[in-house]
Parts: structure tokens; C-alpha cells; sequence
């Protein structure tokens, strides 16, 4: 593609992962005990999106990369401190709740109204990124609706690799059973990818990238508007966390022989 | 003292302060660049930094190459290029002392070494930076970018090169061994230097691409000393020497350099100007490290404060999971639950470690703002000065000095009302550059070497309270945290950059001068009009034993000991010692104190701080005011040493004391007032029989304000231990990670 793609990528932020984790039920429901309070990352299966992202806009000239996030915006300006720092974006922010028990149709439709609200916006060019899924919430719904209410039929979720062939169209590999691919071919944009880990590393922070993007994320977060998240229409039955406790331990020197026969050991448990 | 709303609620801290809170605390919200700074500092901290130490990197001395490691990932993470203004390819704008002590604290936060490692070459460079000429700065502030100028090229590496093998440099930084002469002087042409340095203890040196080292002359055609730059081409020995066996920072390379070269004179740093045939440096050594290490110092203050608060959350977990896995203790048992912390005194311990960590980064963060605003002030002081044909030296000191008048009327304005001072003559005073220079680096003498001398020499002895609190796995290389490690790094902070001594001594200097106590004595004001506001903060207590300090430093500027010699002298470092040490322990609380004042004013304004900031606002008060209290009996107890441990206590036999009552005077007394002699106390029987004790009692002639304070600041005390008490509650309900984010 001669002038680049327009990728837009849809993320949230979600706890860091070293938090305790605690739910409890609010005035508006279930939430997560002193949410607001503990340090929050973009949740991982969208930051994995966003690189592949900047990767490809890099390797198609003319590109742009925008980033949606419908999180609380002054959770959401923490974060910007060190995604910011990673590739170059221009951030879209609403402002309402990111947590794991918010309506997915909801975050939807205001994600999909600031998608179309964009300037400058070419449909022809759109790729529409995300998690398959989210780190707050498994579900894997949100991105799905996003593309069916911008009308995006062409849609793989658990996306591992988007190879671009020469002829422009897409050869693209997305995850199912057993370790393995399902790979299919598509004509081009517009298109909704959920991807899984994808392919690369976490980029290093770069300051320069970094100061340039927080001249416009700064003022798109100042200006970031209410979602406006009625809420309301998900009735919890309960929530609990999953039994399964995190034990960690450090053990050095040990081969991987060694390590998958515990696991294996562990799992028949 | 009424309690405060969140008291009487009950509302205790949720969660460990996160950035939201230190960002507004420690005044860099409106930073975003600072805010990236702080989380790719963080990330090689807790990412590289954490897996070298853990994996035993620092049991070596050499510089290894998964040392070396470390030093391209804080290249690639804007830390290398930190220190350099964007005209030279850096990318933080304005002046950088918050910015370094900042990264210098997310990488002390994991290990000290690697913060040393990541200032070193800022260190080197600060010479230059503070007094070097045009060319100079152009050239190795270039040269120390990662990839510029000239994409993919390694950045150049500095050292500073102060201290030398026995008998030179050491704490008397003005006898140097390191030597300079003209090995040549061509006609007309510029003179080539030949330089002697040998180095001791030298940081960067194991890969060092430059060195900034200071000399003296030992050549009649040079004029004093100076510092000079040399680079590892330059012809002759560039020698980097053993390195250090160390105990400590093991991440950052110390060697022993010898160095022999031949450089051309343009490396003096500054310039110079020839005189009658003599080559007349710009800046004498003295001078560029003095400028050099005010700043500097700031930032060692702040390794050894991030130590003291990342020591908090080991020490929770430890506590609290400490009995967790027996079959005895069953979950939902206060036992499991509570562990260690249902000890009274491990809780107590924990806030006092804590209570010392925030008002170490709360004074150390004031001073690296300060000489933000100082930097660009200072050289508007001297354009001032230049525009009125005032050069630096002798000729600016002077000048400096007959302004000293003006300032203090500034700071006397500045503490009254707008309507009850003479608003003109106040916004005169405080748009000249020169006044204000003068009010901030008076203030800035101070801070400087308190933070560094009291968050390291304090910190470390609070350091080795949180090893004691983790038992016996604190002294271990697993202790989570690496406690071991930064307690015994802590040594060093207080030592490198000028030990202990070194900034008592110019605090012995700096607490004198007028435009600082101006000050001070509006801090007492201030304190109590905080806590007028904020009675549960323990301002009024702070405000008392300010009032003590002060005092007791007029009254020893003018006593003298039992033997007639004055009190307060530079020699009189049993005097002057301990009186700055109390100082700091007063700066740093009232700093403290202010800080929870701001998150106060700022913090209802971000919704994430907003949720939970009455028990986040109600902890920080609490662990101010059981600072206070430990800074008022700091304070208390020096001040009364000093003001009454010169004098020689009253004997039996003293002359004076002749006139202790006998027995016969005694009846009389009572005769005339029924009653009287029960109350005295020293009286001399017929037989020189008197009382068994040393001798009569000290009576408080001329110290009965001293006394009256001393007692008042006993008093003040009411309420401090009620506030530990709801402090180390809190401790107890916090929310923490369940994990450690760096390895162990
Ligand atoms: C790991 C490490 C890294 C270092 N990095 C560098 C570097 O990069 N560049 C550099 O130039 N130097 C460096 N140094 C040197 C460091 O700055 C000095 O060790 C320090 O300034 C103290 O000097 P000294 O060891 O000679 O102590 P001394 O001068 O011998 O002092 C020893 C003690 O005697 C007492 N004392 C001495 N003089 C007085 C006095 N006038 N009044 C009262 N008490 C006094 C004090 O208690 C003092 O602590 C480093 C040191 C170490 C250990």
C-alpha cells in the first residue's frame, strides 16, 4: 500500500499484575478493592497490538498509529509515561471506568464513536487493533462489537502474525487449539485484528519518541470527554478470584528438563 | 488536640503511595518529563539492575561485562543523555537537578551502585557544565549522547578526579598532589600542559573516555590550581589502575588511575588568560568543585532516602507472612494474618524507618528544586553583576556582601501580610536577580549539605534497623530487597562526595550567615501558623524546637566554656558538629511537614489520588508528627548538652557557692517566713557536711528562657505517641503487592 495504513489501536489499562487483587462489591457494583489507587499498566494483549502496530506503520510509509483508550484519564496519564516512551501514537482518550466489569457493548459503542469521530480518518486504509482479549476481563468481546458497529466484517481474533504479501493483501496467523494456527487469507483494510502475544519484544523506552508523543497525548488527555457509560444493565451473580494462588519461587541454575517435569507435576496435582 | 476528621472516621491508608501521590508530593505532576524519566529509570532498576545484583554481579570487583550491560540499557533509556541540555543533543529542557535526583532514587530504590554507575559521568561532566567554556561544553556534553553526533556511536564516558593516594586529598580537598607545568610553550602558540594525576578511588575509571581531574601548579609560569580534562588518546599514560576492593556498590567500577599526559592548555576548564607570561587559570579547583558538588550532593541524599522507603514493603510482607504455611496457624488467625505485626514494637520500628525515608526525600527533593530555580538565577546574578562591570572573585563577593542588607529586608517583608508591608519596595526586592540569588543560595547552603550528611549518616543507622526487623534472612544475600546490600551502601553515600565531616563543616559556615536565619526564624512562624491549621502534623512542637536551635546557636555565638574560650569557632568542632546535625534534623522534618501539605492542597484534584487520600493524608500526618518528636528530642538533647555541658558543674567548695545555706542561716530564713527551708535543697552543714551529690544544683541564671523552651518542648511531645500508635495500625491494614516487582 502505497500511502500507509491508518491502524488504530483499541486498549485499556488494567492493575499491575504484582497487585493484590481483591474483589468487593461497590456502590455500583462488583470492583476491585482500591482500584483507583494501585498502579495500572496497558493491559498486555493490547500492548502487544500496539507494537505490532507501530512495527507495521514503520514498515509502510505514510502510516499513522492512533491509540484509544476509554480508562480513567489520570490512571490512564500514568500510564501514557512509559507506553509514550515506546512507539510513536497519537492518543484518543475517553474518560470513564476500565475496569473488568463494565459493560462490553457499552465500551463498545463509545469506542467506536470516538474511532469515527477521528479526523482525517480513511476507512480505506483502517485497521482496527486490540487484545483478543483483556487482562481485566477474558471475555474477548469488546473489539468484536467495535468492528461490527463500524460496519468491519473482515475480523480474526488471536492474531499471532500479519504478514503483507505483495500484492497487498494479508496473510495472517491467529491461534486455536493445540499450539497451532489457523491462517487465512484477506484483500486488505478495513479489518479488525484482536491479537494474541504476536511476535515482538516489548520495545525499549526511547525519551525522544517519548517527549515527542506527550506533546499531544497531554492535551488529548486534558481534553478527554466522559464516556458516558450508563452502566446498569450487567447483573454480577459473583465474583471471586481464581482459586489457584500464585507461588513463586526462585530457583537458579535449574535445566529445562528439570522445569518442565515439575510443571508437569504440579498440573497432575 | 482535637483529632482529625479521618481519625475520628477511622480512615487508614489503602494502599503503598504510588507516583500519583510522590508526584504531587515532591512537585513534579506538571512534569511529564520527568514522569518518563522516573518509569524508564525504573524499568532498568527493577529490570537489569535487579537481575545483575540478584545473580551475584556484585561479588566481583572487576567490571565484568554484564556490568557493562547495564550501561548501554541506561543509554537506551534517556538516562545517559539525562544530563545534557537539548542544544547538545540531550533531551530534558532547563536546568536538571531534579531530574537526576529523581533517576538517581529509582535506581538507588534497587541498588546504590547502579545509581553511582549512572551519575558518574554527570559528575565528570558537572565541571564543565558549571565553569567550562563554550567549546567545551559543545564538545563532551556531544560526546556524551548516546548516538549523537553520529547514530550508533557508544557515548563517552566520564570520571571526576578529586581524591588521590595517601597523604593528599582527602576531606581537606585544597592540597592536591596532582600536578601541572608547561611541557611547552610555543611562540606565539598555546602552551601544552603536562599533567601528573594520580587518582584514588576514582568512579567510571574501569572504561572512563575523559577524565576532569584536578591539579596544582608546579610551575611558576602556571598560576594555582585548576581542573583540565583529559581524554584516553591523549599522548602519554592513561593508566585506569586497579580497581578498589570494595564493600560496597559493587555495580559501579572504582580504580586507582594513573595519569600522564600531555594535553593543550585549552583543556583547563573555564579558560584561562595569560598575565605577564604567567598562564592565570580562570577557576581555581576549589572553586569549580565547590559549584560542582552543591548540586551533586543532593542527589547521594536521595540514593540513601529511596533505600530507607523501599525497605517499607519487604519489611510488611516479611512481618506479616511470617508464621503463614504452619498447619498450627490457621488462615484467618490473627496469627496468619497479622504475623510479626501483631508486635507492637516491629510496628513502631517499621514507622520509624519509614517516618525517617520521607523526610530524607522530602528535604533532598527540596533541595534538587532549589537549585532548578537557583541554576538559571545564578547566572542572571552574574550578567547582573557584568552589567555592572563586577567580574567574579574577590571584586563579586564584595558586592554580594553589601546586598545582603536588602535581602534581609526581603525576607522580612516576605513574612508579613501583603496590606502591612510596603508592597512597591517588597516587589522591587523581589525582581532583583541579585537579592533573590542571594535569599535562595543562603537557603541552598544549607539544604545541600544537611541532605546529604543527614539522609545518609541518619539513613544508614535507620538501615540497619530494617536489616534487624527481617531476622536473620536480612543478613543474607536473598533478603528481599537486598536490605544487606543498602545498609552496607549507605557507608559510602555518607562517605564519597565529601564525608560526614565535610558537610558539617560547612553547615558550621552556612547556619550562620544572617540571610539563613532570616529564614529560619520565619520557618518558626510559618510552623505554627501549620499548626494552627494542622495540629495533628506536630508543626507546633517543630516550631519549639526551632526556637531551642536558635536560641541556643545565639547563645553559644557569644558564650564561652569554663576555661574563657569562645563557643561557637570554626575549631570548636564538638560545638559546631552537633549543632548542624540538629539543624538538619529540623529541616528535614519541617520539609516533611510541608510536603503533606501539598498532597493536601493538590491531591483532591486527581480523581486517583482523590479515593483514599483522607487515609493516605491522616498516615503521612501521623508519621510527620512521630518525626517531630524524634527531631525535638534530637534537638532538646544536643541543644542542652551544649549550652550547659561547657560550664563546670557547681562544687561543695566553690567560692560562689560559699553561699549555700548553713543550718543556722537556714532557721533564720524560717523564721522570718514559716516554712521557707523546707524548700532548700543544697545546704552546707557547720561541718562542711552537705547533701550527697556532686555539689550544689545548676542554678538557671541567664537560662531561664532556655529552660522554659526545654520544658515546653517536653510537653509538645503530648500526643506524638498517639499518633504512632494510629500510624502503626495502619501498617497493618495496608494493602501491599503480593509480589516483590524486582527478583530477590
Ligand atoms: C567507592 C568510592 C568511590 C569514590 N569515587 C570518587 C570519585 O569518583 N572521584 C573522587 O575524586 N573521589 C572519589 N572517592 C573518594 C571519596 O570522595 C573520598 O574517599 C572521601 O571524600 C573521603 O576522603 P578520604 O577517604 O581521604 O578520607 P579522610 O580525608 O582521610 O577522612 C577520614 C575521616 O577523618 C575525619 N576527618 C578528616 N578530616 C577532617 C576534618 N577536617 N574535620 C573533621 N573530621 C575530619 C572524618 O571523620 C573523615 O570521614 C570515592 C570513594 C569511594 C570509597
Amino acid at each position: 500500500m502505497s500511502n500507509g495504513y491508518h491502524i488504530v489501536v483499541c486498549a485499556g489499562i488494567v492493575p499491575d499484575p504484582l497487585q493484590t487483587l481483591e474483589p468487593v462489591t461497590g456502590p455500583q457494583g462488583p470492583a476491585l478493592r482500591n482500584e483507583m489507587m494501585l498502579p495500572a499498566v496497558l493491559d498486555p494483549w493490547a500492548a502487544h497490538a500496539l507494537y505490532e502496530a507501530a512495527h507495521l506503520a514503520r514498515n509502510a510509509p505514510g502510516s499513522k498509529v492512533w491509540l484509544v483508550s476509554l480508562s480513567p484519564k489520570a490512571k490512564l496519564q500514568q500510564v501514557m509515561m512509559t507506553i509514550a516512551q515506546k512507539v510513536p501514537f497519537e492518543l484518543v482518550a475517553l474518560d470513564g471506568p476500565a475496569s473488568g466489569f463494565t459493560d462490553a457493548g457499552e465500551t463498545a459503542v463509545a469506542l467506536a464513536r470516538a474511532i469515527q469521530a477521528i479526523p482525517g480518518l480513511d476507512r480505506s486504509r483502517l485497521l482496527v487493533f486490540g487484545g483478543w482479549e483483556s487482562a481485566s476481563r477474558g471475555a474477548g468481546a469488546t473489539l468484536q462489537m467495535v468492528g461490527e458497529i463500524l460496519g468491519i466484517t473482515d475480523q480474526f481474533q488471536g492474531v499471532d502474525a500479519l504478514e503483507i504479501q505483495s500484492d497487498g493483501s494479508f496473510r495472517i496467523l491467529e491461534r486455536i487449539e493445540g499450539g497451532v494456527h489457523q491462517v487465512s487469507a484477506c484483500a486488505g483494510p478495513p479489518a479488525v485484528l484482536g491479537w494474541a502475544t504476536g511476535t515482538l519484544p516489548e520495545p525499549p523506552n526511547q525519551p525522544q519518541i517519548g517527549m515527542q508523543n506527550m506533546r499531544a497525548i497531554m492535551p488529548a488527555l486534558q481534553g478527554a470527554q466522559p464516556a458516558g457509560l450508563a452502566g446498569g444493565k450487567i447483573e454480577f451473580l459473583e465474583v471471586r478470584i481464581p482459586s489457584v494462588r500464585r507461588e513463586t519461587q526462585v530457583i537458579k541454575d535449574l535445566s529445562p528438563e528439570e522445569i518442565a517435569k515439575e510443571i508437569v507435576e504440579w498440573i497432575k496435582e | 488536640m482535637p483529632e482529625s476528621a479521618a481519625a475520628q472516621h477511622g480512615e487508614m491508608l489503602c494502599t503503598l503511595p504510588g507516583d500519583d501521590v510522590r508526584q504531587i508530593m515532591w512537585r513534579y505532576a506538571g512534569r511529564f518529563d520527568l514522569q518518563m524519566l522516573v518509569q524508564s529509570a525504573r524499568q532498568v532498576a527493577r529490570g537489569t539492575v535487579a537481575r545483575l545484583v540478584a545473580e551475584g554481579a556484585r561479588h566481583s570487583h572487576d567490571w565484568t561485562t554484564a556490568k557493562d550491560r547495564m550501561l548501554k540499557e541506561f543509554d537506551e533509556a534517556g538516562i545517559t543523555a539525562m544530563f545534557v541540555d537539548p542544544e547538545y543533543g540531550g533531551y530534558l529542557e532547563g536546568p536538571k537537578n531534579l531530574a537526576m535526583a529523581l533517576a538517581a532514587f529509582e535506581l538507588a530504590w534497587v541498588d546504590g551502585g547502579a545509581a553511582t554507575c549512572a551519575l558518574a559521568t554527570g559528575l565528570a561532566l558537572a565541571p564543565i557544565h558549571e565553569r567550562g567554556t563554550e567549546e567545551q561544553r559543545r564538545r563532551y556534553m556531544s560526546l556524551a549522547v548516546p548516538g549523537g553526533p553520529g547514530p550508533g556511536r557508544p557515548p563517552w564516558r566520564g570520571a571526576f578526579a578529586l581524591t588521590e593516594p595517601l597523604p593528599y586529598v582527602g576531606v581537606e580537598t585544597g592540597i592536591l598532589g596532582g600536578k601541572v607545568r608547561i611541557a611547552d610553550w610555543p611562540e606565539g602558540g598555546e602552551p601544552i600542559l603536562e599533567v601528573n594525576k594520580r587518582g584514588r578511588f576514582i568512579t567510571n575509571m574501569a572504561f572512563a573516555n575523559f577524565v576532569t581531574a584536578a591539579v596544582d601548579s608546579a610551575d611558576p609560569r602556571i598560576k594555582g590550581s585548576c581542573m583540565v580534562i583529559l581524554e584516553e588518546s591523549d599522548p602519554g599514560l592513561f593508566d585506569r589502575g586497579a580497581p578498589a576492593r570494595k564493600l560496597v556498590h559493587q555495580l559501579s567500577a572504582t580504580n586507582d588511575p594513573i595519569l600522564q599526559l600531555k594535553v593543550p592548555a585549552s583543556r583547563i576548564i573555564g579558560g584561562y588568560e595569560v598575565k605577564h607570561g604567567v598562564l592565570v587559570p580562570r577557576y581555581s579547583h576549589g572553586e569549580i568543585i565547590e559549584a560542582v558538588f552543591r548540586r551533586t550532593r543532593v542527589t547521594v541524599g536521595l540514593m540513601t532516602a529511596a533505600k530507607l522507603l523501599s525497605a517499607i514493603e519487604p519489611l510488611i510482607r516479611y512481618h506479616r507472612d511470617r508464621f503463614r504455611g504452619s498447619d498450627a496457624v490457621p488462615p484467618g488467625s490473627p496469627r496468619y494474618e497479622l504475623g510479626l505485626q501483631q508486635r507492637e514494637d516491629v510496628l513502631y520500628r517499621v514507622i520509624d524507618i519509614w517516618a525517617t525515608g520521607e523526610a530524607a526525600a522530602s528535604l533532598g527533593f527540596a533541595a534538587a528544586r532549589l537549585f532548578d530555580i537557583l541554576d538559571p538565577l545564578e547566572r542572571e546574578k552574574d550578567a547582573t553583576l557584568a552589567a555592572q562591570g563586577i567580574k567574579g572573585g574577590t571584586a563579586a563577593y564584595k558586592a554580594l556582601r553589601k546586598r545582603q542588607k536588602d535581602a534581609l529586608e526581603f525576607i522580612e517583608l516576605d513574612a508579613r501580610p501583603q496590606n502591612r508591608r510596603d508592597q512597591a519596595r517588597y516587589e522591587e526586592l523581589k525582581n532583583d536577580k541579585v537579592v533573590q540569588f542571594l535569599v535562595l543560595d543562603a537557603l541552598a547552603n544549607v539544604l545541600c549539605p544537611a541532605a546529604k550528611l543527614w539522609n545518609t549518616g541518619h539513613g544508614a543507622n535507620m538501615l540497619r534497623e530494617a536489616v534487624s526487623l527481617m531476622g536473620g534472612y536480612g543478613i543474607t544475600e536473598d533478603c528481599p530487597g537486598f536490605l544487606g546490600h543498602k545498609w552496607m551502601d549507605a557507608q559510602l553515600e555518607a562517605t564519597y562526595e565529601g564525608p560526614e565531616a565535610v558537610q558539617r563543616r560547612q553547615l558550621s559556615v552556612t547556619m550562620t550567615n544572617e540571610v539563613f536565619l532570616a529564614q529560619f526564624a520565619n520557618w518558626i512562624r510559618e510552623m505554627r501558623a501549620v499548626a494552627s491549621k494542622r495540629p495533628g502534623t506536630g508543626a507546633c512542637a517543630l516550631a519549639t524546637a526551632m526556637q531551642l536551635w536558635l536560641w541556643t546557636l545565639r547563645h553559644l555565638q557569644k558564650a564561652r566554656d569554663a576555661r574563657g574560650n569562645k563557643l561557637l569557632q570554626g575549631a570548636r568542632q564538638g560545638v559546631t558538629f552537633p549543632l548542624a546535625d540538629a539543624l538538619c534534623w529540623l529541616v528535614a522534618t519541617r520539609q516533611q511537614i510541608l510536603d503533606v501539605l501539598e498532597l493536601e492542597e493538590k491531591g483532591p484534584q486527581n480523581p486517583a489520588v482523590a479515593e483514599g487520600l483522607e487515609g493516605t493524608l491522616q498516615f503521612f500526618t501521623d508519621l510527620a508528627h512521630t518525626h517531630v518528636a524524634k527531631a525535638a528530642g534530637e534537638v532538646g538533647r544536643i541543644c542542652a548538652e551544649l549550652v550547659f555541658g561547657y560550664n563546670r558543674h557547681p562544687a561543695w567548695d566553690d567560692p560562689e557557692y560559699r553561699g549555700c545555706l548553713t543550718e543556722d542561716e537556714l532557721v533564720a530564713v524560717d523564721s522570718l517566713v514559716p516554712g521557707m527551708s523546707g524548700y532548700a535543697a543544697d545546704v552546707v552543714a557547720a561541718d562542711g557536711a552537705h547533701p550527697a551529690k556532686a555539689g550544689p544544683c545548676v542554678e538557671f541564671d541567664g537560662y531561664e528562657d532556655f529552660q522554659k523552651m526545654r520544658v515546653r518542648l517536653d510537653a509538645c511531645q503530648t500526643g506524638a505517641m498517639l499518633s504512632k500508635d494510629r500510624a502503626a495500625k495502619a501498617l497493618t491494614k495496608v494493602m501491599i503487592p503480593a509480589a516483590l516487582d524486582y527478583p530477590q
